[in-house]
Protein backbone atom coordinates (compact mmCIF):
# COMPACT_ATOMS: atom_id res chain seq x y z
CA UNK A 1 0.00 0.00 0.00
CA UNK A 2 1.38 3.34 -0.96
CA UNK A 3 1.79 6.50 1.06
CA UNK A 4 -1.24 7.96 -0.63
CA UNK A 5 -3.74 5.30 0.22
CA UNK A 6 -2.42 5.21 3.76
CA UNK A 7 -2.88 8.94 3.92
CA UNK A 8 -6.41 8.53 2.68
CA UNK A 9 -7.20 5.77 5.11
CA UNK A 10 -5.78 7.71 8.03
CA UNK A 11 -7.64 10.81 6.95
CA UNK A 12 -10.81 8.78 6.61
CA UNK A 13 -10.28 7.08 9.92
CA UNK A 14 -10.23 10.36 11.78
CA UNK A 15 -13.67 11.37 10.65
CA UNK A 16 -15.40 8.20 9.57
CA UNK A 17 -16.39 7.23 13.12
CA UNK A 18 -17.91 10.65 13.38
CA UNK A 19 -19.90 11.43 10.27
CA UNK A 20 -19.82 8.82 7.49
CA UNK A 21 -22.68 6.62 8.70
CA UNK A 22 -22.18 3.00 7.59
CA UNK A 23 -25.01 0.75 6.44
CA UNK A 24 -26.93 -0.96 9.21
CA UNK A 25 -26.83 1.98 11.60
CA UNK A 26 -30.04 3.63 10.48
CA UNK A 27 -33.47 2.08 10.46
CA UNK A 28 -35.06 1.65 7.04
CA UNK A 29 -37.62 4.39 7.56
CA UNK A 30 -34.97 6.85 8.71
CA UNK A 31 -32.78 6.01 5.72
CA UNK A 32 -35.72 6.53 3.38
CA UNK A 33 -36.75 9.78 5.05
CA UNK A 34 -33.23 11.15 4.62
CA UNK A 35 -33.15 10.00 1.00
CA UNK A 36 -36.44 11.78 0.40
CA UNK A 37 -35.12 15.04 1.83
CA UNK A 38 -31.83 14.72 -0.03
CA UNK A 39 -33.52 13.86 -3.33
CA UNK A 40 -35.86 16.82 -2.99
CA UNK A 41 -33.00 19.27 -2.54
CA UNK A 42 -30.86 17.60 -5.21
CA UNK A 43 -33.73 17.65 -7.69
CA UNK A 44 -33.97 21.41 -7.25
CA UNK A 45 -30.19 21.68 -7.54
CA UNK A 46 -30.17 19.71 -10.79
CA UNK A 47 -33.07 21.75 -12.14
CA UNK A 48 -31.42 25.02 -11.22
CA UNK A 49 -28.18 23.91 -12.84
CA UNK A 50 -29.73 23.35 -16.25
CA UNK A 51 -29.34 25.82 -19.04
CA UNK A 52 -26.60 27.25 -21.16
CA UNK A 53 -24.06 27.56 -18.37
CA UNK A 54 -24.16 23.92 -17.40
CA UNK A 55 -22.05 22.53 -20.21
CA UNK A 56 -19.26 24.75 -19.02
CA UNK A 57 -20.09 23.91 -15.41
CA UNK A 58 -19.83 20.12 -15.69
CA UNK A 59 -16.03 19.95 -15.94
CA UNK A 60 -15.77 22.65 -13.30
CA UNK A 61 -17.98 20.80 -10.82
CA UNK A 62 -16.28 17.47 -11.57
CA UNK A 63 -12.81 18.86 -11.05
CA UNK A 64 -14.02 20.67 -7.94
CA UNK A 65 -15.41 17.43 -6.51
CA UNK A 66 -11.98 15.90 -7.02
CA UNK A 67 -10.53 19.02 -5.40
CA UNK A 68 -12.67 18.59 -2.26
CA UNK A 69 -11.58 14.96 -2.08
CA UNK A 70 -7.91 15.91 -2.41
CA UNK A 71 -8.28 18.84 -0.01
CA UNK A 72 -9.68 16.50 2.64
CA UNK A 73 -6.29 14.78 2.57
CA UNK A 74 -4.32 17.90 3.37
CA UNK A 75 -4.00 17.49 7.08
CA UNK A 76 -3.45 20.20 9.59
CA UNK A 77 -1.32 19.00 12.48
CA UNK A 78 -2.91 20.04 15.75
CA UNK A 79 -0.84 18.55 18.53
CA UNK A 80 0.69 15.28 19.61
CA UNK A 81 0.08 13.28 16.44
CA UNK A 82 -3.56 14.27 16.03
CA UNK A 83 -4.47 16.28 13.01
CA UNK A 84 -7.55 17.87 11.57
CA UNK A 85 -8.65 18.15 8.01
CA UNK A 86 -11.20 19.97 5.94
CA UNK A 87 -14.70 18.59 5.35
CA UNK A 88 -15.30 21.28 2.77
CA UNK A 89 -19.08 21.77 2.61
CA UNK A 90 -19.00 25.44 3.56
CA UNK A 91 -15.97 26.17 1.39
CA UNK A 92 -17.55 24.48 -1.65
CA UNK A 93 -20.78 26.43 -1.24
CA UNK A 94 -19.08 29.79 -0.73
CA UNK A 95 -16.61 29.35 -3.58
CA UNK A 96 -18.87 27.67 -6.13
CA UNK A 97 -22.35 28.80 -5.22
CA UNK A 98 -24.94 26.79 -3.30
CA UNK A 99 -26.32 24.52 -6.02
CA UNK A 100 -22.96 23.64 -7.47
CA UNK A 101 -21.68 23.15 -3.92
CA UNK A 102 -24.48 20.69 -3.17
CA UNK A 103 -23.86 18.69 -6.35
CA UNK A 104 -20.11 18.66 -5.75
CA UNK A 105 -20.44 17.48 -2.13
CA UNK A 106 -22.98 14.84 -3.16
CA UNK A 107 -20.55 13.48 -5.73
CA UNK A 108 -17.75 13.39 -3.17
CA UNK A 109 -19.89 11.44 -0.72
CA UNK A 110 -21.10 9.10 -3.45
CA UNK A 111 -17.60 8.28 -4.62
CA UNK A 112 -16.36 7.83 -1.06
CA UNK A 113 -19.11 5.29 -0.45
CA UNK A 114 -18.82 3.48 -3.79
CA UNK A 115 -15.06 3.40 -4.08
CA UNK A 116 -13.87 3.26 -0.47
CA UNK A 117 -16.89 1.99 1.48
CA UNK A 118 -16.55 5.17 3.49
CA UNK A 119 -20.20 5.54 4.41
CA UNK A 120 -22.99 3.16 3.42
CA UNK A 121 -25.09 2.87 0.27
CA UNK A 122 -28.60 2.58 1.69
CA UNK A 123 -27.84 5.31 4.25
CA UNK A 124 -26.12 7.50 1.65
CA UNK A 125 -29.13 9.82 1.63
CA UNK A 126 -28.45 10.64 5.26
CA UNK A 127 -24.75 11.17 4.63
CA UNK A 128 -25.51 13.45 1.69
CA UNK A 129 -27.98 15.40 3.79
CA UNK A 130 -25.67 15.77 6.80
CA UNK A 131 -22.35 16.41 5.13
CA UNK A 132 -23.35 17.78 1.75
CA UNK A 133 -26.62 19.66 1.97
CA UNK A 134 -26.86 21.01 5.52
CA UNK A 135 -23.27 22.19 5.40
CA UNK A 136 -23.64 24.00 2.08
CA UNK A 137 -26.95 25.53 3.13
CA UNK A 138 -25.57 26.96 6.36
CA UNK A 139 -22.24 27.88 4.80
CA UNK A 140 -23.68 29.77 1.87
CA UNK A 141 -26.68 31.24 3.67
CA UNK A 142 -24.66 32.76 6.48
CA UNK A 143 -21.95 33.99 4.12
CA UNK A 144 -24.60 35.78 2.07
CA UNK A 145 -25.78 37.76 5.10
CA UNK A 146 -22.63 39.86 4.80
CA UNK A 147 -22.40 40.08 1.00
CA UNK A 148 -20.79 43.39 0.04
CA UNK A 149 -19.34 43.97 3.50
CA UNK A 150 -15.70 44.48 4.34
CA UNK A 151 -13.29 41.63 3.73
CA UNK A 152 -12.61 40.98 7.42
CA UNK A 153 -16.30 40.78 8.23
CA UNK A 154 -16.96 38.34 5.40
CA UNK A 155 -14.08 36.13 6.43
CA UNK A 156 -15.17 36.11 10.06
CA UNK A 157 -18.70 35.14 9.09
CA UNK A 158 -17.34 32.45 6.78
CA UNK A 159 -15.48 31.03 9.77
CA UNK A 160 -18.58 30.99 11.94
CA UNK A 161 -20.54 29.41 9.09
CA UNK A 162 -17.92 26.68 8.64
CA UNK A 163 -17.92 25.97 12.38
CA UNK A 164 -21.71 25.80 12.57
CA UNK A 165 -21.92 23.64 9.45
CA UNK A 166 -19.77 20.96 11.07
CA UNK A 167 -21.84 21.05 14.25
CA UNK A 168 -25.03 20.87 12.18
CA UNK A 169 -23.74 17.74 10.45
CA UNK A 170 -22.81 16.13 13.76
CA UNK A 171 -26.11 17.06 15.36
CA UNK A 172 -28.13 15.70 12.44
CA UNK A 173 -26.07 12.50 12.41
CA UNK A 174 -26.52 11.83 16.10
CA UNK A 175 -30.23 12.61 16.01
CA UNK A 176 -30.72 10.20 13.09
CA UNK A 177 -28.80 7.49 14.90
CA UNK A 178 -30.85 8.00 18.02
CA UNK A 179 -34.19 8.03 16.20
CA UNK A 180 -33.14 4.76 14.56
CA UNK A 181 -32.68 3.25 17.99
CA UNK A 182 -28.97 2.72 17.37
CA UNK A 183 -27.55 4.89 20.12
CA UNK A 184 -28.47 6.34 23.45
CA UNK A 185 -29.30 10.02 23.12
CA UNK A 186 -27.88 11.00 26.49
CA UNK A 187 -24.36 9.89 25.64
CA UNK A 188 -24.06 10.32 21.92
CA UNK A 189 -25.45 13.80 21.32
CA UNK A 190 -23.25 15.55 23.89
CA UNK A 191 -20.23 13.52 22.74
CA UNK A 192 -20.77 14.11 19.03
CA UNK A 193 -21.62 17.79 19.38
CA UNK A 194 -18.74 18.33 21.80
CA UNK A 195 -16.14 16.66 19.60
CA UNK A 196 -17.38 18.44 16.51
CA UNK A 197 -17.41 21.80 18.23
CA UNK A 198 -13.64 21.25 18.39
CA UNK A 199 -13.27 19.75 14.91
CA UNK A 200 -15.32 22.68 13.64
CA UNK A 201 -12.70 25.14 14.89
CA UNK A 202 -10.17 23.50 12.58
CA UNK A 203 -12.69 23.62 9.74
CA UNK A 204 -13.31 27.32 10.42
CA UNK A 205 -9.59 28.19 10.50
CA UNK A 206 -8.83 26.31 7.28
CA UNK A 207 -11.90 27.65 5.47
CA UNK A 208 -11.07 31.23 6.41
CA UNK A 209 -7.43 30.85 5.38
CA UNK A 210 -8.37 29.25 2.06
CA UNK A 211 -10.96 31.93 1.33
CA UNK A 212 -8.52 34.69 2.25
CA UNK A 213 -6.07 33.20 -0.20
CA UNK A 214 -8.67 33.00 -2.96
CA UNK A 215 -9.92 36.53 -2.22
CA UNK A 216 -6.41 37.83 -2.54
CA UNK A 217 -5.51 36.00 -5.74
CA UNK A 218 -8.73 35.57 -7.72
CA UNK A 219 -11.45 37.67 -6.06
CA UNK A 220 -13.48 37.42 -9.26
CA UNK A 221 -14.30 33.75 -8.57
CA UNK A 222 -16.05 34.56 -5.30
CA UNK A 223 -17.78 37.66 -6.63
CA UNK A 224 -19.59 35.66 -9.32
CA UNK A 225 -21.53 33.76 -6.68
CA UNK A 226 -21.84 36.32 -3.96
CA UNK A 227 -23.35 39.09 -6.06
CA UNK A 228 -25.28 37.83 -9.06
CA UNK A 229 -26.86 34.92 -7.24
CA UNK A 230 -27.23 36.53 -3.86
CA UNK A 231 -30.83 35.87 -2.98
CA UNK A 232 -32.61 36.71 0.21
CA UNK A 233 -33.99 33.18 0.28
CA UNK A 234 -30.53 31.80 0.98
CA UNK A 235 -29.95 34.28 3.75
CA UNK A 236 -33.25 33.36 5.40
CA UNK A 237 -32.74 29.62 4.97
CA UNK A 238 -29.15 29.76 6.19
CA UNK A 239 -30.03 31.93 9.17
CA UNK A 240 -32.92 29.68 10.17
CA UNK A 241 -30.81 26.54 9.92
CA UNK A 242 -28.04 28.18 11.91
CA UNK A 243 -30.53 29.28 14.55
CA UNK A 244 -31.91 25.75 14.78
CA UNK A 245 -28.41 24.39 15.35
CA UNK A 246 -27.56 27.06 17.90
CA UNK A 247 -30.75 26.33 19.84
CA UNK A 248 -30.99 22.59 19.36
CA UNK A 249 -27.39 21.58 20.00
CA UNK A 250 -27.19 22.86 23.59
CA UNK A 251 -30.74 21.73 24.27
CA UNK A 252 -30.08 18.20 23.07
CA UNK A 253 -26.77 18.05 24.90
CA UNK A 254 -27.91 19.53 28.18
CA UNK A 255 -31.43 18.20 28.31
CA UNK A 256 -31.66 15.00 26.27
CA UNK A 257 -34.44 13.75 28.54
CA UNK A 258 -36.76 16.43 27.25
CA UNK A 259 -35.96 15.64 23.66
CA UNK A 260 -36.44 11.94 24.27
CA UNK A 261 -39.82 12.64 25.77
CA UNK A 262 -40.91 14.70 22.77
CA UNK A 263 -39.85 11.94 20.43
CA UNK A 264 -41.79 9.43 22.52
CA UNK A 265 -44.90 11.58 22.45
CA UNK A 266 -44.63 12.03 18.70
CA UNK A 267 -44.21 8.28 18.26
CA UNK A 268 -40.77 8.45 16.67
CA UNK A 269 -39.08 6.04 18.99
CA UNK A 270 -41.63 3.26 18.70
CA UNK A 271 -41.21 3.39 14.94
CA UNK A 272 -37.47 3.49 15.16
CA UNK A 273 -37.04 0.57 17.48
CA UNK A 274 -37.56 -2.97 16.39
CA UNK A 275 -37.89 -4.17 19.97
CA UNK A 276 -40.25 -2.62 22.50
CA UNK A 277 -38.72 0.39 24.16
CA UNK A 278 -39.68 2.09 27.35
CA UNK A 279 -38.03 4.86 29.23
CA UNK A 280 -36.81 3.51 32.54
CA UNK A 281 -39.14 4.39 35.40
CA UNK A 282 -36.59 6.35 37.38
CA UNK A 283 -35.91 8.29 34.25
CA UNK A 284 -39.32 9.90 33.89
CA UNK A 285 -39.71 11.01 37.50
CA UNK A 286 -37.68 14.17 38.02
CA UNK A 287 -38.90 17.69 37.36
CA UNK A 288 -42.09 17.60 35.39
CA UNK A 289 -41.88 21.35 34.75
CA UNK A 290 -38.59 21.05 33.00
CA UNK A 291 -39.84 18.41 30.59
CA UNK A 292 -42.95 20.46 29.88
CA UNK A 293 -40.80 23.47 29.13
CA UNK A 294 -38.53 21.50 26.86
CA UNK A 295 -41.52 19.99 25.08
CA UNK A 296 -42.69 23.49 24.24
CA UNK A 297 -39.17 24.50 23.18
CA UNK A 298 -38.70 21.50 20.94
CA UNK A 299 -42.14 22.03 19.47
CA UNK A 300 -41.29 25.63 18.67
CA UNK A 301 -38.09 24.54 17.02
CA UNK A 302 -39.93 21.96 14.97
CA UNK A 303 -42.32 24.63 13.73
CA UNK A 304 -39.37 26.83 12.80
CA UNK A 305 -37.70 24.06 10.85
CA UNK A 306 -40.86 23.38 8.88
CA UNK A 307 -41.47 27.08 8.28
CA UNK A 308 -37.90 27.56 7.17
CA UNK A 309 -37.99 24.67 4.76
CA UNK A 310 -41.29 25.86 3.34
CA UNK A 311 -40.02 29.38 2.78
CA UNK A 312 -36.91 28.00 1.14
CA UNK A 313 -38.70 25.62 -1.20
CA UNK A 314 -41.22 28.24 -2.22
CA UNK A 315 -38.51 30.76 -2.98
CA UNK A 316 -36.44 28.27 -4.88
CA UNK A 317 -39.33 27.14 -7.00
CA UNK A 318 -40.28 30.71 -7.75
CA UNK A 319 -36.86 31.88 -8.88
CA UNK A 320 -36.37 29.90 -12.11
CA UNK A 321 -39.60 31.38 -13.46
CA UNK A 322 -38.22 34.86 -12.92
CA UNK A 323 -34.94 33.90 -14.54
CA UNK A 324 -36.60 32.70 -17.74
CA UNK A 325 -39.00 35.61 -18.09
CA UNK B 1 0.35 8.33 -9.01
CA UNK B 2 -1.15 5.30 -10.61
CA UNK B 3 -4.87 4.72 -10.63
CA UNK B 4 -4.32 1.43 -8.83
CA UNK B 5 -3.62 3.27 -5.61
CA UNK B 6 -7.26 4.04 -5.16
CA UNK B 7 -9.00 1.54 -7.31
CA UNK B 8 -9.96 -1.62 -5.49
CA UNK B 9 -10.87 -3.41 -8.73
CA UNK B 10 -9.52 -6.96 -8.94
CA UNK B 11 -9.31 -8.09 -12.55
CA UNK B 12 -11.10 -11.36 -13.22
CA UNK B 13 -13.15 -13.35 -15.71
CA UNK B 14 -15.70 -15.07 -13.48
CA UNK B 15 -19.46 -15.06 -13.36
CA UNK B 16 -19.64 -12.08 -11.02
CA UNK B 17 -17.22 -9.97 -13.03
CA UNK B 18 -19.21 -10.43 -16.22
CA UNK B 19 -22.57 -9.58 -14.65
CA UNK B 20 -24.07 -6.31 -15.89
CA UNK B 21 -22.94 -3.56 -13.51
CA UNK B 22 -26.45 -2.20 -12.99
CA UNK B 23 -27.56 -5.65 -11.77
CA UNK B 24 -24.65 -5.72 -9.35
CA UNK B 25 -25.48 -2.29 -7.97
CA UNK B 26 -29.15 -3.15 -7.49
CA UNK B 27 -28.37 -6.50 -5.87
CA UNK B 28 -25.83 -4.94 -3.51
CA UNK B 29 -28.31 -2.31 -2.40
CA UNK B 30 -31.03 -4.96 -1.97
CA UNK B 31 -28.67 -7.15 0.04
CA UNK B 32 -27.91 -4.26 2.39
CA UNK B 33 -31.63 -3.46 2.67
CA UNK B 34 -32.33 -7.09 3.43
CA UNK B 35 -29.76 -7.02 6.25
CA UNK B 36 -31.30 -3.89 7.71
CA UNK B 37 -34.79 -5.42 7.52
CA UNK B 38 -33.82 -8.61 9.35
CA UNK B 39 -35.03 -8.48 12.95
CA UNK B 40 -32.59 -8.25 15.85
CA UNK B 41 -31.15 -11.57 16.90
CA UNK B 42 -32.09 -13.45 13.70
CA UNK B 43 -28.75 -15.19 13.84
CA UNK B 44 -29.61 -18.01 11.44
CA UNK B 45 -30.65 -15.61 8.69
CA UNK B 46 -27.65 -13.37 9.33
CA UNK B 47 -25.31 -16.38 9.11
CA UNK B 48 -26.95 -17.38 5.83
CA UNK B 49 -26.43 -13.83 4.59
CA UNK B 50 -22.76 -14.22 5.45
CA UNK B 51 -22.72 -17.46 3.42
CA UNK B 52 -24.07 -15.38 0.53
CA UNK B 53 -21.12 -13.00 0.91
CA UNK B 54 -18.68 -15.91 0.95
CA UNK B 55 -20.37 -17.52 -2.06
CA UNK B 56 -20.14 -14.29 -4.06
CA UNK B 57 -16.53 -13.85 -3.07
CA UNK B 58 -15.69 -17.42 -4.13
CA UNK B 59 -17.60 -17.13 -7.40
CA UNK B 60 -15.67 -13.95 -8.14
CA UNK B 61 -12.44 -15.88 -7.64
CA UNK B 62 -11.37 -13.68 -4.73
CA UNK B 63 -11.30 -16.42 -2.12
CA UNK B 64 -12.99 -16.45 1.25
CA UNK B 65 -10.62 -14.12 3.09
CA UNK B 66 -10.64 -11.22 0.67
CA UNK B 67 -13.47 -9.18 2.16
CA UNK B 68 -12.44 -9.93 5.74
CA UNK B 69 -9.31 -7.83 5.48
CA UNK B 70 -11.10 -4.67 4.51
CA UNK B 71 -14.38 -5.22 6.34
CA UNK B 72 -13.40 -3.46 9.52
CA UNK B 73 -13.59 0.09 8.10
CA UNK B 74 -16.97 0.69 9.68
CA UNK B 75 -16.18 -0.78 13.07
CA UNK B 76 -15.09 2.47 14.76
CA UNK B 77 -18.70 3.52 14.32
CA UNK B 78 -19.69 0.64 16.58
CA UNK B 79 -18.48 2.79 19.48
CA UNK B 80 -21.54 4.96 19.02
CA UNK B 81 -23.81 1.92 18.99
CA UNK B 82 -22.32 0.37 22.12
CA UNK B 83 -24.39 2.82 24.13
CA UNK B 84 -27.57 1.05 23.08
CA UNK B 85 -26.49 -2.07 25.00
CA UNK B 86 -26.99 -0.11 28.20
CA UNK B 87 -30.10 1.70 27.17
CA UNK B 88 -32.70 -0.98 26.51
CA UNK B 89 -34.90 -2.47 29.18
CA UNK B 90 -34.41 -6.19 29.73
CA UNK B 91 -32.72 -8.74 31.92
CA UNK B 92 -29.57 -7.20 33.40
CA UNK B 93 -26.42 -9.06 32.39
CA UNK B 94 -23.56 -6.99 33.74
CA UNK B 95 -23.40 -4.02 36.07
CA UNK B 96 -20.62 -1.51 36.29
CA UNK B 97 -20.35 1.38 38.66
CA UNK B 98 -18.47 4.29 37.16
CA UNK B 99 -18.46 7.26 39.46
CA UNK B 100 -22.01 8.49 39.92
CA UNK B 101 -23.36 6.41 37.02
CA UNK B 102 -24.43 2.83 37.05
CA UNK B 103 -24.13 1.04 33.73
CA UNK B 104 -26.40 -1.94 33.25
CA UNK B 105 -26.02 -4.01 30.11
CA UNK B 106 -29.27 -5.82 29.37
CA UNK B 107 -29.83 -8.91 27.23
CA UNK B 108 -32.08 -7.00 24.80
CA UNK B 109 -29.50 -4.23 24.59
CA UNK B 110 -26.61 -6.58 23.89
CA UNK B 111 -28.60 -8.47 21.24
CA UNK B 112 -29.49 -5.21 19.54
CA UNK B 113 -25.89 -3.99 19.62
CA UNK B 114 -24.56 -7.27 18.23
CA UNK B 115 -27.21 -7.27 15.48
CA UNK B 116 -26.28 -3.74 14.41
CA UNK B 117 -22.59 -4.60 14.22
CA UNK B 118 -23.19 -7.83 12.29
CA UNK B 119 -25.53 -6.11 9.82
CA UNK B 120 -22.97 -3.39 9.17
CA UNK B 121 -20.15 -5.89 8.84
CA UNK B 122 -22.08 -7.95 6.25
CA UNK B 123 -23.18 -4.86 4.31
CA UNK B 124 -19.68 -3.47 4.08
CA UNK B 125 -18.38 -6.79 2.76
CA UNK B 126 -20.92 -6.86 -0.07
CA UNK B 127 -20.08 -3.25 -0.95
CA UNK B 128 -16.39 -4.23 -1.05
CA UNK B 129 -17.23 -7.07 -3.43
CA UNK B 130 -19.12 -4.67 -5.69
CA UNK B 131 -16.07 -2.43 -6.03
CA UNK B 132 -13.69 -5.37 -6.34
CA UNK B 133 -15.56 -6.94 -9.25
CA UNK B 134 -16.66 -3.82 -11.15
CA UNK B 135 -14.46 -1.24 -12.82
CA UNK B 136 -15.36 2.20 -11.57
CA UNK B 137 -16.17 3.55 -15.07
CA UNK B 138 -18.61 0.63 -15.41
CA UNK B 139 -20.15 1.57 -12.06
CA UNK B 140 -20.63 5.08 -13.40
CA UNK B 141 -22.41 3.67 -16.46
CA UNK B 142 -24.56 1.61 -14.14
CA UNK B 143 -25.66 4.83 -12.42
CA UNK B 144 -26.59 6.12 -15.85
CA UNK B 145 -28.68 3.03 -16.57
CA UNK B 146 -30.37 3.39 -13.19
CA UNK B 147 -31.53 6.90 -14.17
CA UNK B 148 -29.44 8.89 -11.75
CA UNK B 149 -29.58 12.45 -13.18
CA UNK B 150 -27.18 12.83 -16.11
CA UNK B 151 -25.66 15.91 -14.50
CA UNK B 152 -24.63 14.07 -11.33
CA UNK B 153 -23.28 11.11 -13.29
CA UNK B 154 -21.22 13.47 -15.44
CA UNK B 155 -19.82 15.22 -12.37
CA UNK B 156 -18.92 11.87 -10.79
CA UNK B 157 -17.15 10.67 -13.91
CA UNK B 158 -15.14 13.89 -14.10
CA UNK B 159 -14.36 13.59 -10.44
CA UNK B 160 -13.05 10.07 -10.89
CA UNK B 161 -10.92 11.14 -13.82
CA UNK B 162 -9.25 13.98 -11.91
CA UNK B 163 -9.14 12.36 -8.49
CA UNK B 164 -5.68 10.97 -9.03
CA UNK B 165 -4.26 14.10 -10.60
CA UNK B 166 -5.48 16.39 -7.86
CA UNK B 167 -4.45 13.94 -5.14
CA UNK B 168 -0.99 14.00 -6.67
CA UNK B 169 -1.13 17.76 -6.54
CA UNK B 170 -2.17 17.68 -2.88
CA UNK B 171 0.63 15.23 -2.10
CA UNK B 172 3.16 17.54 -3.76
CA UNK B 173 1.90 20.44 -1.66
CA UNK B 174 2.22 18.37 1.50
CA UNK B 175 5.72 17.23 0.57
CA UNK B 176 6.71 20.84 0.02
CA UNK B 177 5.32 21.76 3.40
CA UNK B 178 7.18 18.96 5.14
CA UNK B 179 10.38 19.96 3.42
CA UNK B 180 9.92 23.47 4.77
CA UNK B 181 9.24 22.08 8.24
CA UNK B 182 5.88 23.53 9.00
CA UNK B 183 5.31 20.35 10.95
CA UNK B 184 5.21 20.63 14.73
CA UNK B 185 8.35 19.14 16.23
CA UNK B 186 9.60 18.42 19.68
CA UNK B 187 10.78 21.71 21.09
CA UNK B 188 7.96 23.77 19.65
CA UNK B 189 8.91 24.01 15.99
CA UNK B 190 6.31 24.70 13.37
CA UNK B 191 4.59 27.73 14.76
CA UNK B 192 1.30 28.05 16.62
CA UNK B 193 -1.81 26.05 15.85
CA UNK B 194 -3.40 29.05 14.15
CA UNK B 195 -0.30 29.50 12.02
CA UNK B 196 -0.35 25.84 10.98
CA UNK B 197 -4.04 26.13 10.15
CA UNK B 198 -3.27 29.13 7.98
CA UNK B 199 -0.57 27.20 6.14
CA UNK B 200 -3.01 24.35 5.47
CA UNK B 201 -5.65 26.85 4.42
CA UNK B 202 -3.28 28.54 2.01
CA UNK B 203 -2.39 25.15 0.55
CA UNK B 204 -6.07 24.39 0.04
CA UNK B 205 -6.63 27.80 -1.51
CA UNK B 206 -3.72 27.16 -3.83
CA UNK B 207 -5.09 23.74 -4.74
CA UNK B 208 -8.49 25.31 -5.35
CA UNK B 209 -7.12 27.83 -7.82
CA UNK B 210 -5.03 25.24 -9.62
CA UNK B 211 -8.10 22.99 -9.91
CA UNK B 212 -10.27 25.88 -11.05
CA UNK B 213 -7.87 26.86 -13.76
CA UNK B 214 -7.35 23.25 -14.77
CA UNK B 215 -11.10 22.82 -15.32
CA UNK B 216 -10.94 25.74 -17.77
CA UNK B 217 -8.25 24.01 -19.76
CA UNK B 218 -10.11 20.69 -19.57
CA UNK B 219 -13.22 22.24 -21.01
CA UNK B 220 -11.36 23.89 -23.86
CA UNK B 221 -9.58 20.63 -24.64
CA UNK B 222 -12.91 18.78 -24.63
CA UNK B 223 -14.47 21.25 -27.03
CA UNK B 224 -11.45 20.90 -29.30
CA UNK B 225 -12.06 17.13 -29.37
CA UNK B 226 -15.71 17.40 -30.27
CA UNK B 227 -17.45 17.11 -26.88
CA UNK B 228 -21.20 17.42 -27.30
CA UNK B 229 -22.43 16.87 -23.76
CA UNK B 230 -22.54 13.07 -23.96
CA UNK B 231 -20.10 10.50 -22.68
CA UNK B 232 -19.55 7.51 -24.91
CA UNK B 233 -18.67 3.96 -23.96
CA UNK B 234 -17.60 0.94 -25.95
CA UNK B 235 -19.30 -1.48 -23.56
CA UNK B 236 -23.05 -1.03 -23.86
CA UNK B 237 -23.88 -3.00 -20.66
CA UNK B 238 -26.99 -4.56 -22.11
CA UNK B 239 -28.99 -6.93 -19.95
CA UNK B 240 -28.75 -10.54 -21.13
CA UNK B 241 -30.77 -13.56 -20.07
CA UNK B 242 -27.98 -14.48 -17.67
CA UNK B 243 -28.22 -11.10 -15.90
CA UNK B 244 -31.99 -11.40 -15.49
CA UNK B 245 -31.68 -14.99 -14.25
CA UNK B 246 -28.99 -14.27 -11.69
CA UNK B 247 -30.75 -11.12 -10.55
CA UNK B 248 -34.03 -12.97 -10.04
CA UNK B 249 -32.35 -15.87 -8.22
CA UNK B 250 -30.56 -13.50 -5.86
CA UNK B 251 -33.78 -11.63 -5.09
CA UNK B 252 -35.59 -14.91 -4.33
CA UNK B 253 -32.75 -15.94 -1.99
CA UNK B 254 -32.97 -12.63 -0.17
CA UNK B 255 -36.75 -12.99 0.21
CA UNK B 256 -36.15 -16.47 1.66
CA UNK B 257 -33.67 -14.95 4.11
CA UNK B 258 -36.36 -12.57 5.30
CA UNK B 259 -38.83 -15.43 5.78
CA UNK B 260 -36.23 -17.48 7.67
CA UNK B 261 -35.28 -14.50 9.81
CA UNK B 262 -38.88 -13.94 10.85
CA UNK B 263 -39.77 -17.61 11.34
CA UNK B 264 -36.80 -18.42 13.56
CA UNK B 265 -37.69 -15.64 15.96
CA UNK B 266 -41.25 -16.85 16.58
Amino acid sequence: MSYVSRAYISAGATDSPALHIPDGFLSVWMALLCWAAAVLLLAIAVRRSRGELVERQIPLMGVMAAFIFAAQMINFPVAGGTSGHLLGGALAAIALGPWAGMLVMTSVIGVQALLFQDGGLVVMGANILNMGLLTTLIGYGLFQTVAGQRREVRLAVAGIAAWLSVIAGALATSLQLWLSGTTALRIVVPAMVGIHALIGIGEALITVAALAFILQTRPDILEVHSQTRGGRGWVIAGAIMALVVVLLAPLASANPDGLERVAMDLGFIQQGMASPYQILPDYTLPLMNETALSTILAGAIGVMVVAGLTVMVVRLLRRPARATS
Amino acid sequence: MHANTFDRYQAGEGLIHSLAPQVKVVLTVLFILSNVLLPDGAWLALSLAWCLVLLTSTLAGLGIGYTLKRSFVALPFALAAVTVAFNLPGQPLVKWNIGPWQLVATDAGVIRFASIVVRTWLSVQMAILLTATTRFPDLIHALNHLHIPQLLVAIISFMYRYLFILTDEAMRLMRAREARSARPMAGGGGGSVAWRARVSGNMIGQLFLRSYERSDRVYNAMLARGYSGQFLTISPHQMHTKDWAIGATAIIIMLLLQVIGRLTLQ
